[in-house]
């Protein structure tokens, strides 16, 4: 999983965004008695130019990894390291400059616009905040260019307010804000949930074309297909676990992880049943929904149907750049030379 | 059973005049169909699933005639609806999870329900609680507050109370698009098994996801803009669409299996119209590659092939 | 039934249909077609600012505007009425009990002591106003600092101001007074309407900080911190406007809160001395027993105009409720 891209900071080895070990933990109740895990012990690295997937359902804590990554939310355990900085160390001015280079965008375009002022001051915050003296006409270029690489044209989206535009346009103004900073890399936490089919795939095309400029991007989302169009990398979560990881074609040419293959068999795929799917992922009637069993014990998810990883549980590399947890028993059947990295 | 819907209108008053969400339809389902009803948002699907049931808030009847069974619903009176409510047809509306009032308990509310319909609550518990063994839930839920089930849970508690006596159409208005992907499989099987037991005879399936539809529709109705674009078969719909929307729609579809760089998927350009003052002819020509001057006129919606309609000038 | 040909390229789902762009002739379609006709002309709100919009509703809403209406018919009196009067309200020079008469401009009557009612009357109108911004203002701004800190914040911070809050809360206001009173020298009416605002913010730290707390999990304010801007800019600029409104109506309603408490104060005699609010009038008229004796224009003004002013600004609220919030509009 460590590709040895060389990005623009001439840190060949680095990679642009790198996890290590990263847990996050809340305290809750009366003065943080009770301690709830999101994230456990993740680790994952996304090079300049690529798509990271992050696939989950809710409660995987996907956002989570999302909202550390820009800060917007404390690290409990672990590093974050941005071209090899760890970012939680950045204060006042570095974490502007950390905020230049790395942005986000998130599920609900509606929500993402201040609904009494008009769309496009977004554009004047990162104006006041970063290029205070840039001038009038030099900034309007800008935007200009900003907004022709999202394909959107001025006259349509300029000084409107949000909710005289579509979700398809506000989600693309958000890019083309990003873009006006000019980062490295974004997080797209479930951006194309919220559009129309007809808009979703202009969207992620966008993001391909984006990638193709070598912008690092961890597309956060439970769509599995989506995931499968854009993506070099993807990272199955399960509650705060990363279950199955690798390149993308791997993870779904050959799901390992019974969580990973019972995902890729709820999928309603367009021109394959639901059981044909299953009978070729041989994903036995114990896996799926086992309704008897269920009723007994009134299971909130289908999911919960499959035991979850135990806490010693390892991550192992079945094959060159495709990780799947076992449990260690299960990991000593698997050749001994092919452990990778244990991440208990 | 079946239903009839003949040239169904249905506006919305605002203050700047008649949105004219629901614009003319005409079609039926046979006895025992799955329909599923797919379109983005703004093309009058979730009006009309509603209106059926009951018109409320803004909605305003304007034209047209609804027989189930034979019989005429008077939709536009919601007094009389009453006695059809819930007994010949019901509806899991859009936000059932979070419409829960939470300060009853489960059975306490479902209790309510049917004695506002005149039924006796005890007479229910037993098959209450069989049904919520067939959807995976256990009895206490009926002791449980919204609060304390998931949202998984609490769609399928829905389901059943929507279901309970047995109505002869069911409406699912975007019953599987807040949840996680196996339980919209688990949800989306339900409504199939409700069928396979009797406990609903037809169902109108309401959801933008038409890959769900294909798993589980018998028939699939694409609407946009307020009128209808095309009717068929689910296998139809997916492999071999005849309407330009349908067509632009279902290749705009990513897939796994499907990457990028394989293959480069487009959308469709521009946005649906306006409904307050929608323009004349096919709602679809301004997007449309093919539109010609006979697109000014509206088309029709008529059967092209055996079961397959469709609203375009180049296909009749 | 004849199947048209299509236009070039079988269309098999899913491979080719990028193809069906391709083919579009749209340049025929314009040329034969005429100028579509523009939607007619919308409504005139449809194109006004936020503000704009407001205002066109606000003066179409009947409970505001009479509630408007009458707060600023006191607040004139108050400003012109003093300049009108012909003797001062401390002095004795007058018949004593007389009934309201046009004689010796003694419009409003006398009091028990010969004074002045009217001259009394639009002196403590003003005080009244004195101490509803005031007293009022003072409580909305502790109000804000505490509630939005506390919901912006939120953990430490929130549970200690909650704490402060609460306390506050609890105070009763009376035994409060009654040990300053006794402590401390007050007179004029800032010291009282000090007081005033010092004890009442609490509900309104409380309303603000849940408002607070469901407006700072909106992404947009998650986008104000990505894009760099500090604490106490976002509450400002992105998280106070949006609650406008309720700032707006919640200072009314501290307002006359303001005045209730200073009128009920001063009535039990607990306000300041040396000068005649109006619930110090009625406190003099209670006590003289101007009521058995049917010294009507004594207190009558008086509690009227408190009735009235604070009436007045409760009524506006519930219009402005209607006007800010679109849903409550009438069709």
């Amino acid at each position: 999983m460590s590709g040895h891209g060389n990005d623009s900071r001439g840190n060949g080895e680095a990679g642009l965004i790198k996890l290590e070990n990263v847990s996050k933990i809340y305290s809750t109740g009366t003065f943080g008695g009770k301690a709830i895990t999101a994230i456990r012990d993740v680790s994952f690295e996304v090079q300049p130019g690529e798509v990271m997937s992050v696939i989950g359902e809710s409660g995987s804590g996907k956002s989570t990894i999302g909202k550390m990554i820009l800060r917007l939310s404390p690290i409990t355990q672990g590093v974050i390291r941005f071209g090899g900085t760890d970012i939680s160390t950045l204060k006042r001015r570095a974490l502007k400059e950390y905020r230049r280079e790395v942005q986000g965008v998130f599920q609900d375009p509606f929500s993402s616009y201040n609904p009494i002022f008009k769309a496009d001051r977004v554009f004047s915050m990162i104006k006041s905040e970063f290029f205070p003296g840039m001038s009038g006409p030099e900034w309007r270029n800008k935007i200009g260019l900003a907004l022709e690489a999202v394909t959107l044209d001025p006259t349509q989206v300029l000084n409107k307010y949000p909710h005289q535009l579509s979700g398809g346009q506000l989600q693309r103004l958000l890019i083309a804000r990003a873009l006006l900073l000019d980062i490295q890399f974004l997080v797209a936490d479930e951006i194309i949930s919220m559009l129309d089919a007809s808009t979703r795939i202009d969207v992620l095309n966008l993001l391909a074309d984006l990638k193709g400029r070598g912008l690092g991007i961890m597309f956060i989302t439970h769509d599995l297909s989506l995931g499968n169009y854009i993506s070099e990398k993807t990272v199955i979560l399960r509650r705060g676990l990363i279950v199955e990881m690798g390149a993308t074609g791997k993870v779904f040419g050959n799901p390992t992880h019974p969580y990973t293959k019972m995902l890729l068999a709820s999928v309603p795929q367009l021109h394959r049943k639901w059981e044909e799917i299953a009978d070729e992922l041989k994903v036995s009637e114990t896996v799926l929904l086992d309704r008897e069993a269920a009723a007994k014990k009134a299971y909130e998810t289908v999911s919960e149907i499959l035991a979850p990883d135990a806490d010693d549980s390892v991550l192992v590399e079945t094959e060159p750049d495709h990780l799947v947890r076992f449990s260690p028993e299960e990991a000593r059947e698997i050749e001994p030379a092919a452990l990778a990295g244990k991440t208990a | 059973m079946s239903l009839q819907i003949e040239n169904l209108k249905v506006y919305y008053r605002t203050l700047a005049g008649d949105v004219q969400a629901l614009d003319g339809v005409t079609f039926s389902i046979a006895d025992g169909e799955i329909m599923g009803l797919a379109g983005e948002s703004g093309c009058g699907k979730s009006t009309l699933g509603n209106s059926l049931i009951s018109l409320t808030g803004r909605m305003r009847y304007v034209e047209g005639t609804v027989t189930l069974d034979s019989t005429e619903l008077p939709i536009w009176d919601f007094q009389d609806m009453n006695r059809h409510r819930f007994k010949d047809l019901s509806i899991i509306p859009q936000y059932a999870m979070s419409a829960m009032n939470p300060t009853r308990k489960i059975g306490r509310m479902t209790g309510e329900l049917l004695e506002s319909r005149g039924m006796k609550h005890k007479e229910f518990i037993p098959e209450l609680k069989r049904r919520f063994e067939l959807v995976g839930l256990s009895e206490d839920v009926l002791g449980m507050y919204p609060i304390e089930l998931s949202g998984g849970m609490k769609q399928r508690a829905v389901m059943v109370i929507s279901t309970l006596l047995d109505p002869s159409l069911l409406i699912a208005d975007e019953i599987t698009s807040a949840l996680d992907v196996s339980t919209q499989k688990a949800v989306a099987e339900m409504l199939v098994e409700f069928r396979e037991r009797g406990f609903v005879k037809s169902m109108i399936v309401i959801t933008h996801d038409i890959s769900i539809l294909y798993q589980v529709a018998d028939t699939i109705l694409v609407m946009y803009a307020g009128k209808l674009a095309e009717k068929a078969s689910a296998e139809t719909i997916i492999n071999s669409p005849r309407h330009p929307y349908t067509r632009l729609l279902i290749s705009s579809l990513p897939e796994v299996g499907v990457t990028y760089s394989g293959k480069r998927l487009t959308g469709i350009a521009g946005t649906p119209p306006a409904l307050l003052n929608p323009p004349e002819g096919c709602r679809f020509r301004d997007r449309c590659p093919f539109a010609y001057e006979k697109c000014l006129e509206e088309p029709p919606f008529v059967e092209v092939d055996p079961g397959h309609f469709t609203a375009c000038w180049k296909e009749i | 039934m004849t199947k048209q040909t299509k236009s070039a390229g079988n269309i098999t789902a899913p491979e080719t249909d990028s193809s069906l762009q391709e083919n579009a002739s749209k340049e025929h379609l314009d040329a034969v077609v005429n100028e579509r006709k523009p939607a007619k002309a919308v409504v005139k709100t449809r194109n006004m600012s936020a503000v704009g919009e407001m205002l066109y509703f606000a003066f179409r809403n009947r409970k505001l505007v009479i509630g408007l209406g009458v707060v600023v018919f006191f607040l004139l009196f108050a400003l012109i009425g003093p300049s009108l009067a012909q003797h001062a309200g401390g002095d004795y020079g007058g018949p004593t009990n007389h009934a309201p008469t046009l004689k010796n401009g003694y419009w409003f009557g006398t009091t028990y002591t010969g004074q002045d009612v009217f001259a009394q009357f639009v002196g403590g109108l003003r005080l009244a106003f004195i101490v509803g911004v005031i007293g009022g203002g003072i409580a909305a701004i502790i109000g804000m600092i505490v509630g939005f800190t506390a919901g912006y914040k939120a953990g430490l911070t929130d549970e200690l101001l909650n704490m402060l809050t609460n306390v506050v809360l609890c105070i009763p206001v009376f035994a409060l007074l009654l040990v300053i009173a006794a402590f401390m020298h007050i007179s004029g009416v800032l010291p009282e309407a000090l007081l005033i605002g010092f004890v009442n913010w609490p509900w309104a730290a409380r309303a603000l900080r849940s408002q607070t707390f469901s407006l700072t999990s909106r992404e947009f304010v998650s986008l104000a911190r990505l894009s760099g801007e500090k604490s106490w800019k976002i509450i400002f600029k992105e998280i106070a406007p949006n609650m406008s409104s309720y700032l707006f109506m919640m200072f009314i309603l501290l307002f006359g809160g303001a005045i209730l408490t200073a009128a009920t104060l001063d009535f039990i005699g607990l306000g300041p001395a040396g000068t005649i609010s109006l619930g110090q009038m009625m406190n003099y008229a209670n006590s003289a027993s101007a009521l058995i004796n049917g010294w009507w224009w004594w207190f009558i003004p008086p509690g009227l105009a408190i009735t009235l002013i604070v009436g007045g600004a409760y009524f506006m609220n519930v219009g402005l409720d209607e006007v800010f919030n679109p849903r409550l509009r009438e069709m």
